[in-house]
């Protein structure tokens, strides 16, 4: 059975371990999840369960949103996701997921939606050399040269430019479960996780382990 | 409460002493050697403390032949067995960072007397 999850960033701390070492961790708020929909081949061309996280006000929830809901005898929730399974089995609408679906000592891919960091320049953004500061260059954090002459004549496609950057859906894989508090829905991911404090998080076992 | 906070409560030490910036201490620290485990004691001034919560440092400076030496200690680190407040400095700032660039007898710090 795959094994995903929902959840909040909450920050981030270290661990001791038994020899000393510190452990760098990032506290997730995850789970509960409940099950809104179960997705098979025969209805819908694949397996998938769509989980809905995190409560709502009644008066944020649209009434389409709403009657979906109503139907399936839920409380509106705030985020749906949506997981791909080779198999439906064991799950049905209204079944509730806690963190506990997670083991210690796993590995998972972690998604979040990295911090906006508005409109960037080429070092910034791609890690571009910066110019000489000083000595008359003029040539600071500037884009530089474009391409080469009249020969190829035109900018070639792809070129790295000014722009917007991050707010990009990042996946950072394998790390590792450190520690799981079933009583307080949290768990503890070794190292960083894309995104801000509070900003949804995905889970699920890792793709290249 | 947070959940960070309040996951880093379960792990904080209670048991080490009340620590003051300029004080004089003995840092009793585990050492392993091969299987056995034994303890090393480190003496010095505590010149800074920082960060808070779980992740607090201590900096603890020494003169090891003639040598000054800064260990980074976390606080609330396993490794830790045991702080002896030796004796109380009498400073007035948080960094005491200007030690560094002093020798011999102006490297001290004075002690601080108790009132009564």
């Amino acid at each position: 059975m795959k094994n995903f999850m929902l959840g909040k960033k909450a920050g981030m701390t270290q661990l001791f371990l038994e020899d000393g070492q510190a452990i760098p961790v990032t506290v997730i708020e995850a789970g509960p999840l409940t099950v809104v929909q179960v997705k098979t081949t025969e209805h819908d061309g694949y397996n998938a369960v769509k989980v809905a996280f995190g409560d709502v006000k009644e008066s944020r929830v649209n009434k389409p949103d709403k009657g979906l809901y109503a139907k399936a005898d839920l409380t509106p929730k705030k985020f749906v996701r949506e997981f791909k399974v080779e198999s439906t089995d064991g799950y049905k609408v209204g079944d509730v997921i806690t963190v506990e679906a997670l083991k210690e000592g796993m590995l998972i891919d972690v998604i979040g939606t990295s911090k906006g960091k508005g409109y960037a320049g080429t070092v910034k953004r791609y890690g571009n050399t910066i110019g000489p500061l000083s000595h008359g260059s003029k040539y600071h954090r500037g884009l530089g040269a474009m391409a080469m002459h009249t020969d190829p004549g035109r900018v070639p496609k792809g070129k790295k430019m000014p722009g917007h950057m991050g707010t990009d859906r990042v996946t950072v894989q394998n790390l590792e479960v450190m520690k799981i508090y079933a009583d307080r829905n949290a768990v503890l991911v070794k190292g960083a996780v894309p995104g801000p404090k509070g900003g949804l998080i995905m889970i699920q076992d890792a793709k290249n382990a | 409460m947070d959940l960070v906070k309040s996951i880093e409560q379960s792990m904080i030490r209670t048991d080490l002493p009340d620590l003051q910036i300029g004080d004089f201490l003995k840092v009793n620290l585990k050492v392993k050697e091969g299987n056995r485990e034994r303890i090393q004691s480190y003496e010095g001034t505590l010149i800074a403390r920082k960060g808070k919560g779980l992740t607090e440092t201590i900096n603890v400076r020494r003169i090891s032949y003639g040598v000054g030496v800064e260990r980074i200690i976390p606080l609330n680190s396993q490794k830790i067995d045991s702080i002896e407040v030796i004796r109380r400095g009498q400073v007035r700032r948080a960094k005491l960072y200007y030690l560094r660039d002093r020798v011999g007898k102006a490297a001290k710090v004075r002690e601080k007397l108790i009132t009564k």
